[in-house]
């Protein structure tokens, strides 16, 4: 952690390293007002720091009412998935010195944190993940099989492994879903999250619940609702390819429909 | 450290605070998924208008393009169309099924895309029902009246 050096106890060479940064974010508490309101804080810290460790800075040091999610702090659990300048990422990931205006001097602009879109604000930076977490449930994420039970390890290729490798590697941290303009206007729309796990199954040569799920997905609310945005593959932690996965099961439907 | 808190913060403290006596309205998510969430309906009503999307799309360019040439650009321009113009081309049944094809792909075509922004931007569920019933009335009135022109056109009425 930077320490806060408003008082500099070790000259100039403890703080040459630190940048003044205001992070603009947007705050809300039910249980004082209903609106919510931006504040700014200035600190001064590393930029080489992630936008979470001021976050922690702010929380521990000025202001402890901040209200944030996160468990691991190092992009592994999906809780702190936030809109930072406008762009869903995990402040656990995001570098400050990536995304803060450091040669703007006085009139540098801001760092601007808000709660994911398109999700009821519970307090400060905290949605409710609900909806979200309703739709991965709907698409049964987890292994089906028939018969009897097996008595050894279900064998796999490393081509088969292959085939869905990218969508395992999602953390659920709605940063795709919440910046979907679908989802955002209409919430029963299942979100590429929900897309992304059905597709990781979907593909898996082990599974047998392929065709339950795509039938869930080719329902008014499933796949048919994606617009190729564009969006969720751009705010995606991870890297996953999200809107490919999407049209690969649009691909799945048509090619077992037909 | 420079904090500054908004008007409409401040203005709101005070009195009215919401505390375990005075506890917050519930805000329901928007829509969520709830009993009454609309039960799946097993039908490729939506694979398929997907598909013709893409389809009838391809089709209307070639269909439209050639259209405009033909009406816009060839011969003189649009100053050449009069009721001979057009009694002369329908004369062909080959510009007949032309011009019947572009009219209910167009329609239809247009008719779904609206239906999706329907969908996604109507916020309530009345608002969405009668957008759609306006638009599937409009719809099917123009594609019938425009079928109804083409088959019982009359080069020599007076
Ligand atoms: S697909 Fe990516 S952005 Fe979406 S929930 Fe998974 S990790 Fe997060
Ligand atoms: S805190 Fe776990 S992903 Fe950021």
């Amino acid at each position: 952690m930077a320490t806060v050096t408003e008082t500099p106890t070790g000259g100039m060479a403890d703080s040459a390293h630190l940048a003044r940064v205001t992070f603009r974010i947007r705050r809300f508490n039910p249980e004082s007002s209903e609106h919510a309101f931006w504040q700014d804080f200035t600190l001064d810290i590393d930029p080489k720091e992630r936008v979470l460790d001021a976050l922690h800075q702010i929380k521990w040091e000025e202001d402890g009412t901040l209200t944030f999610r996160r468990s691991c702090a190092h992009g592994i659990c999906g809780s702190d998935a936030m809109r930072i300048n406008g762009k869903n990422r995990l402040a656990c990931k995001t570098l400050i010195k990536d995304i803060a205006d450091l040669d703007g001097g006085p009139k540098a602009k801001p760092v601007v944190i808000e709660p994911l879109k398109g999700m009821t604000v519970q307090k400060d930076l905290i949605v409710d993940m609900e909806p979200f977490f309703q739709a991965y449930r709907d698409v049964m994420p987890f292994l089906i099989t028939t018969g009897n039970q097996p008595s050894r390890e279900h064998r796999q290729s490393a081509e088969q492994r292959e085939r869905f490798d990218d969508t395992t590697k999602c953390i659920l941290c709605a940063a795709c879903t919440g910046a979907c303009p679908v989802f955002w206007n209409d919430g029963q729309y299942f979100g590429p999250a929900a897309i992304v796990n059905a597709h990781r199954f979907i593909f898996d040569s082990r599974d047998e619940g392929a065709e339950q799920r795509l039938e869930i997905l080719n329902d008014r609310d499933g796949v048919w609702r994606c617009r190729t945005i564009f969006n969720c593959t751009d705010a995606c932690p991870r890297g996953i390819e999200v809107t490919k996965a999407i049209q690969e099961v649009k691909q799945a439907l048509i090619t077992r429909r037909f | 450290m420079a904090i500054e808190i908004s008007e409409v913060a401040k203005g709101d403290e005070g009195g009215r605070r919401y505390g375990p006596d005075n506890p917050a309205p519930v805000i329901e998510p928007p829509r969520a998924r709830t009993h009454r969430t609309p039960r799946t309906t097993r039908t490729n009503f939506e694979l398929y208008g997907w598909l013709f999307m893409r389809v009838s799309g391809v089709l209307l360019v070639v269909l439209v393009i050639t259209h405009l040439v033909i009406q816009l650009v060839l011969d003189g321009g649009v100053s050449k169309v009069s009721f001979a113009f057009v009694a002369g081309r329908w004369a062909s049944p080959f510009w007949q099924v032309w011009d019947l094809l572009m009219l209910w792909l167009a329609m239809l075509h247009g008719g779904n895309g609206l239906r999706t922004i329907i969908n996604d931007y109507a916020q309530r569920d009345t608002t969405r029902f009668w957008l759609k019933m306006l638009l599937y009335v409009a719809t099917v009135f123009t594609v019938l009246l425009g079928t109804l022109v083409i088959f019982t056109f009359d080069p020599n009425i007076s």
